[in-house]
């Protein structure tokens, strides 16, 4: 074969991980973080680490993968999306309405079992629906549990139910050119109806009680929560190494250059002949599937999940966590995201001392809210490239 | 009959006023205290019986010394007591065995005693009829026309027919026309309710037809009232209101179970009876010859059963074909409760054309629960209306102002206990406080973002979240009262139907000032000019010699100052939390982006909308008012597809692009 004079091979292309060397970087310390607290934890190692807190790291690793496809979305694509929690939410949702079911059907069948003649099918279901839905005075099993009894249905689910949202409301929004601070009100908007609706008892997700037990993994219910819980760091790391690929991969490239200039200017872009709709329309559903699978990660660690978890205000604070950490860059959105959400818990969960000023006493579980707010007012006063601009300085140097 | 009704009720303010004027009329109770008039029948009193009682009343009636009413009412309730050592008479509370008795004249305590010191006295049960008919007669003729019309309420709450001839007595001598024409609706009331005649009841329903007040409908629904019942021909005698067939009106294993609770026929074993049926029939593993483990599926219970059946252990299945047959033999009617069939179909025909006019009070009353929320609707975006609307800043702790505002009113409540003279102090002060707070903002924070509207946004947001906790720090998580004053507590009514909280008319009227105001302000003054011309185009504006960084800093204070405004008239209807704020600040924003951005009619357009939206869809499912927040964001992100630009959209210069 010649060598033909196609553009690839008078300009000799750049190896995509020499491109964005950041890739290897994270890469390398998710590894060893992963390895360090394997070998540190309760369930597979020394001990040094609690299960409790192996599930809180597990938990922070799926914010930083949703907040880095809040960085795509936002940091990229200029998109200020105010509802990717809200598919986080729907993607915990779906995995927990299996893991809800499947448990629950294991201990019915074993209940029924126990009499003196075999349970029939429709005895097994009547039971889980009471079971489950008894809570809010109901014991039908309503209709978009049809597929709870499948894993493979409810995974689907995880990444379909968010894909599909976002596709629908995506194309809605885009293509009458909501843009801007309306479509951030848009967004609000969808996950304010959103919650909403989960917060009634009668839609079929048990309202304001939400699903709880999801740490009990159906299949592994002797497997003590210490290994599952290893289990689930895994899996979380994994999808983040993974998540941090593929948006480092999509926003590298021609790809990347067009929806940084979506950002940056919308018009020009489109008289240029692009279609903004359908790039803005891809990374809205891909950033919104993605969140849904963190959410999926997330919620079998935390053990429950209910409306409050998709208000408003948790998307919000995604957006602070992506603008803290540091907008346009992927690694950014991780420190921000794994940096507040560990602030956070460390100083609201009552781990942190109390400063004593003599006249006033500052205790953190009151206060740190008030800081939050006030440094996020900072930061985007002051610091517009967050703690993620730091990194400008050390790499400077180099041409 | 609106109308009508607020003349009424004119007259009655009218003649009132008359009695207060009047020094004549002023005088028609006596001076006697009650106790002395009693003495005067002191037997009778303590000993009443049926031929006596007459006399009773006559005397205290002619003396119409005060409290006479409480005393009948309380002596036919079984609750007088005399003393025997003297003979007085004493009400009195009971504690354990011990009763303290109480003057009843001047409502003081006397003394405690035991029961057996005092003795009660029990009018049987002719007598109390006997009081209670001469109360309602007593009352009814009573001069102040204010407890004529009270008499008859109560008359009307709870109709006797006893009460009748005394209703009818008073009616001859009535020269009120309003009250009069109350007494004929009474009359009616009870004379098609217990009337002997049926064509005299068939005119008195005639006359509640179009009737809207409870008492006129709850009469019209006792007559309708029905019972159901089978047969197994129609009975003749029986006033029917419909016939039910089997499978359409009324289910087939409704109307099966029907004849079962009449041991007409026999019960049908449900799948829980089948199983429990088997599970105590396993022999050697087998149920009626098949094995236990098959037995997971309904059509080998079945089989298993029928097994059980043939061998004559269980009561036999019924199958479909049985139900049917059994029900096919009998026929299942609704009967009137009322014999006689001519009032039935009077009050039918009253009840049919009686219910559009309830119809159309129940949709007035509708509008105007949405006008009220409407118009609260309106007062929490107006401020945004300024900010968002005009300057285009996003103020995302605009819901924090009014939460400011609210908890302002609570502040000034604590300190000033009268409640006008606090809400008076307040309105003002909240205004003062969150213009402040409005000014400081901008000059900190928004001013420097004024070209990066996506980051105002952020910064607004964490300045929400920390006044958020900062409120929540000071006040705690408990929700805290702002009251209103006893003038803005009642209720408007209009009839039994429509009634409208006064306070909620006070928000209305005040969301209307402020619109007002707000016009003024911003197309009649010289603030109003400059604040548009900023907004058009700054650099102009600024050549023209008009100042554009205090423009700004006083317009962004006014629209925070009217949320806080907005804060304190939220806080009569809502609970004062730190989290008020948010609960409006999304639908805020909504109601201005739907009505149109930077037109003041819009947003009166987007809250009118929102407002008759949410209350439209809880109409229709009246349980679940989170369903009709729910559909109504949905409604609203469809809209904005299609009017991106809202109901108001601004057209050239002025839209700003």
């Amino acid at each position: 074969m010649t060598i033909m004079t196609s553009p690839e091979t008078i300009t000799p292309r750049r190896s995509f991980l020499r491109d964005n060397p950041s890739v290897l970087w994270f890469m390398g310390l998710l590894g060893l973080f992963t390895l360090i607290v394997t070998l540190l934890s309760e369930g597979m190692g020394m001990g040094v680490i609690s299960t409790n807190l192996v599930k809180i790291l597990g938990m922070t690793l799926c914010l930083c993968l949703i907040a880095i496809a809040m960085d795509v979305v936002w940091g990229y694509c200029g998109i200020l999306s105010l509802g990717h929690f809200a598919f986080f939410g729907l993607g915990g949702y779906a995995i927990g309405m299996w893991l809800m079911y499947a448990r629950t059907e294991i201990v019915i069948r074993d209940s029924l079992g126990r009499g003196a003649i075999p349970p029939t099918e429709r005895e097994v279901s009547e039971g889980v629906a009471s079971q489950i839905f008894g809570v809010v005075g109901s014991s039908e099993l309503p209709l978009i549990w049809s597929f709870a009894g499948s894993l493979p249905a409810q995974l689907a689910l995880v990444v379909l139910v968010p894909g599909v949202l976002a596709l629908v409301f995506g194309w809605l929004a885009f293509r009458s050119r909501v843009t801007g601070v309306y479509l951030s009100i848009l967004t609000q908007a969808m996950t304010l109806a959103l919650s909403l609706y989960l917060f009634q008892n009668d839609t079929g997700l048990r309202g304001n009680n939400g699903l709880s037990g999801l740490q009990n993994i159906p299949g592994a219910l002797e497997v003590p929560q210490a290994v599952i819980s290893v289990w689930f760091f895994w899996a979380s790391a994994l999808a983040l190494g993974l998540g941090y690929l593929l948006f480092a991969w999509v926003v590298s490239g021609k790809f990347g250059s067009v929806i940084r200039a979506i950002r940056d200017n919308e018009a020009r872009v489109r008289f240029l002949g692009y279609n903004v709709e359908g790039y803005k329309l891809f990374v809205f559903t891909l950033t919104a599937v993605v969140a849904g699978i963190a959410g999926a990660l997330y919620y079998p660690q935390a053990g429950i999940i209910n409306p409050a978890e998709i208000a408003p205000i948790a998307s919000i604070y995604l957006a602070v966590w992506v603008a803290i950490g540091g907008r346009g860059r992927l690694y950014g959105a991780v420190i921000g995201a794994a940096f507040v959400s560990l602030l956070s818990s460390w100083l609201t969960g009552g781990g942190a001392p109390n400063v004593d000023l003599g006249l006033f006493r500052i205790v953190w579980t009151d206060w740190w809210l008030v800081l939050l707010g006030l440094g996020f007012v900072a930061v985007t006063l002051f610091f517009p490239k967050g703690i993620g601009g730091l990194f400008d300085y050390l790499v400077r140097k180099q041409p | 009959m609106k109308a009508c009704l607020m003349l009424r009720r004119l007259c009655a303010f009218a003649l009132i006023w008359q009695l207060i004027l009047s020094p004549v009329m002023a005088q028609d109770e006596s001076d006697t205290p009650l106790q002395d008039v009693l003495q005067t029948v002191q037997s009778e009193v303590a000993n009443p019986s049926r031929g006596t009682v007459p006399a009773v009343l006559q005397a205290l009636m002619a003396a119409d010394a005060p409290g006479t009413v409480d005393f009948l009412r309380t002596w036919s309730d079984r609750e007088v007591y005399e003393r025997p050592a003297d003979g007085l008479f004493f009400y009195a509370t009971a504690e354990g065995s011990s009763l303290t008795l109480i003057d009843i004249d001047t409502g003081a305590e006397v003394a405690t005693v035991t029961s057996r010191d005092v003795s009660q006295i029990r009018p049987n049960a002719g007598v109390r009829r006997e009081i209670g008919a001469s109360l309602v007669a007593f009352e009814l003729t009573h001069p102040d026309a204010d407890r004529r019309m009270a008499a008859l309420a109560s008359a009307a709450r709870s109709p006797d027919p006893d009460q009748l001839p005394a209703i009818r007595a008073a009616r001859a001598e009535e020269e009120d026309s309003a009250i009069a024409a109350r007494m004929d609706r009474l009359i009616a009331l009870l004379v098609a309710r217990y009337d002997q005649d049926s064509t005299t009841r068939v005119e008195a329903i005639g006359a509640l037809r179009g009737d809207v007040s409870t008492p006129a409908r709850s009469v019209l629904n006792q007559l309708l009232a029905t019972r159901a019942d089978f047969a197994e021909t129609l009975p003749e005698d029986v006033n029917i209101a419909r016939i039910k067939t089997p499978g359409e009106d009324i289910s087939l294993s409704a109307a099966y179970a029907v004849l079962v609770g009449a041991d007409l026929a026999p019960a049908a074993p449900g799948r829980n009876a089948i199983r429990d049926a088997l599970r105590a029939n396993v022999v050697d593993g087998q149920v009626g010859g098949v094995p236990v483990h098959q037995l997971d599926n309904d059509a080998d219970r079945i089989a298993a059963y029928q097994a059980l059946e043939d061998a004559g252990i269980v009561p036999p299945l019924v199958t479909e074909a049985d139900v049917a047959d059994a029900v096919s033999q009998y026929v299942f009617f609704d009967a009137y409760l009322e014999p006689d069939a001519a009032v039935t179909t009077a009050a039918e025909a009253a009840r049919s054309s009686t219910s559009l006019r309830v119809s159309g009070y129940q949709f007035l009353s509708l509008s105007l629960d949405a006008l009220s929320l409407a118009s609260i609707f309106f007062l929490a975006a107006i401020g945004l209306a300024i900010t968002f609307g005009v300057m285009r800043v996003i103020n995302m702790a605009h819901g924090e102002f009014i939460m400011m505002g609210a908890y302002t009113g609570y502040v000034v409540q604590t300190i000033i206990p009268n409640y006008t003279a606090s809400l008076a102090v307040a309105l003002p002060l909240a205004f003062a406080v969150t213009f402040l707070a409005g000014v400081v903002m901008e000059r900190l924070v928004i001013r420097h973002l004024y070209t990066r509207p996506l980051e105002t946004l952020l910064a607004t947001f964490g300045i929400s979240i920390a006044l958020q906790q900062l409120a929540k720090n000071i006040f705690g998580t408990q929700a805290r009262p702002v009251t209103a004053p006893d003038w803005l507590a009642g209720a408007i009514q209009i009839n039994d139907l429509v009634s409208v909280a006064a306070v909620r008319v006070g928000i209305f009227v005040m969301a209307a000032l402020f619109l007002l105001l707000l016009l003024y302000i911003l197309n009649r003054t010289r603030l109003g000019l400059e604040v548009r011309a900023v907004t058009q185009n700054p650099g102009m504006a600024a050549s023209m010699g008009i100042n554009p960084d205090r423009i700004n800093m006083l317009t962004f204070g006014l629209g925070s100052g009217i949320a806080g405004v907005a804060g304190v008239a939220i806080g009569l209807v809502a609970q004062v939390t730190s989290e008020m704020g948010a609960n409006y600040i999304v639908q805020s924003f909504m109601t201005v982006v739907v009505g149109g951005v930077g037109s003041v009619f819009g947003t009166l357009a987007g809250a009118a909308l929102i407002g008759s939206l949410q209350k439209g869809i809880e109409w229709f499912n009246p349980a679940n008012t989170l369903a009709a927040q729910t559909f109504m964001v949905l409604f609203i992100i469809l809209f904005i597809q299609f009017r991106p630009k809202g109901i108001v959209a601004l057209k050239g210069r002025a839209a700003g692009d």
